[in-house]
């Protein structure tokens, strides 16, 4: 899933600053799911909001809806009918939600109120790591299911560097050593031998170094008949 | 005719868990031992059922002061209810003075069903720091209410 944090409460009252009426989107995906963007949290914020510039001398009134959805279209746009009263939208969604309200609704403020982290699971209750960066080339059937572009810091396709010390990275003594878990993972599965062939260099440009990405999917896009 | 200032007389809102709390509020009752009328009581299965946005909303419209009483540490009916719970009002503490509160408005009290004295102790204890901090500048009596009386909270579309 995607994980996010909420920004901190003073970031938010500045952007929010000249506003006296916004609406607080949440989102049910996601950032849900990681505890930053769901009803409760947009409920938390909103009221936090209300109160604090309450106490401020300036109150902002903050009201509150949450989507299924804030990535797609057909989820927000019934946000539309009543966007008119508000001077700005606050998105508690991800980054990708932010910019769907932002193209959906043009002409009107869509403010983040969270910080999108990265693509990862929750480890343990309240704990979340990243697993992917979405690189657009997967390598985890070589490497024993143990991704080298998230998880080791200088993304390295060769082994472990001198920094790993009884499998436990040297950049963060609560991260394992990507490269020591995947050997180990390898010598389990009986695939050590073949992390020994050689590997092409890998094509970056399936990652962020080839620009803007885009998938186009021509067996179920709409044909521009139906679009209209 | 005197001009008295009127005593402040806080709103605090206890939410109790039924296993001990409750029972032990019931218990100084049943002892004709009194406590403050400050204390306004809410029911709940167990404190782990009481979550941020809940007592935040207390906060929002007009309490003074929000006490979350579950069991001692390790006889939660429901095994980490009052953990959680304690976790979380560690997390409004640390909310409210960002909001621009004092932390000290709302407090976990560990309690067994069979302490009622040690109930009224506590509870008497909490409005005294709260009459010692004055009326939240959120509540009615300083005509600062967000909320209308009667509406469950503010802002919320359907």
């Amino acid at each position: 899933m995607i994980v996010a944090e909420q920004k901190p409460l003073d970031e938010i009252k500045t952007m929010l600053e000249g506003c006296k009426k916004v609406l607080a989107v949440g989102c049910g995906t996601c950032v849900t799911v990681c505890f930053a963007g769901g009803r409760r949290e947009v409920g938390i914020l909103s009221a936090s909001l209300r109160m604090s510039t309450d106490l401020d001398g300036e109150a902002i009134a903050v009201e509150e809806t949450t989507v299924q959805r804030q990535c797609e279209e057909e989820y927000i746009a019934p946000l539309e009918a009543d966007l008119e009263e508000y001077d700005a939208v606050l998105s508690l969604g991800c980054g990708v939600g932010v910019q769907s309200l932002a193209r959906q609704f043009p002409g009107k403020r869509i403010l983040p109120a969270l910080n999108t982290k990265f693509m990862g699971f929750p480890s343990e209750h309240g704990v979340w790591e990243e697993r992917c960066q979405g690189c657009g080339n997967c390598v985890l059937h070589i490497t024993g299911g143990v991704c080298p572009v998230s998880r080791c810091p200088k993304q390295l396709f060769n082994g472990p560097c001198g920094g790993s010390q009884d499998g436990i990275c040297e950049v963060d003594p609560g991260t394992e050593c990507a490269w020591h878990t995947i050997c180990t993972n390898q010598l389990e599965l009986g695939l050590f031998e073949e992390m020994m062939k050689v590997q092409p260099a890998k094509d970056w440009s399936t990652s962020r170094d080839g620009g803007h990405r885009r998938i186009v999917r021509e067996d179920i896009r709409l044909p521009e008949i139906e679009k209209a | 005719m005197t001009t008295e200032a009127k005593e402040f007389e806080p709103e605090v809102v206890a939410f109790c868990c039924r296993h001990c709390a409750y029972s032990a509020a019931d218990l100084a009752g049943g002892g004709r031992m009194t406590y403050p009328c400050a204390i306004k009581i809410v029911e709940m299965p167990c404190t782990g059922r009481a979550n941020v946005l809940e007592i935040l909303h207390a906060m929002e419209n007009g309490a003074d002061g929000v006490a979350v009483a579950g069991c001692l540490p390790g006889t939660c009916h429901y095994i980490k209810g009052n953990t959680h719970a304690r976790q979380r009002v560690d997390h409004v503490s640390e909310l409210l003075t960002k909001i621009g509160l004092e932390e000290m408005r709302v407090r976990m009290i560990h309690i067994s069903a069979a302490m009622g004295a040690q109930f009224v102790a506590e509870v008497t204890n909490f409005v005294e720091t709260i009459k010692d901090l004055g009326p939240s500048p959120l509540s009615r009596d300083t005509g600062n209410a967000r909320v209308a009386p009667g509406s469950e909270h503010a802002g919320s579309k359907p």
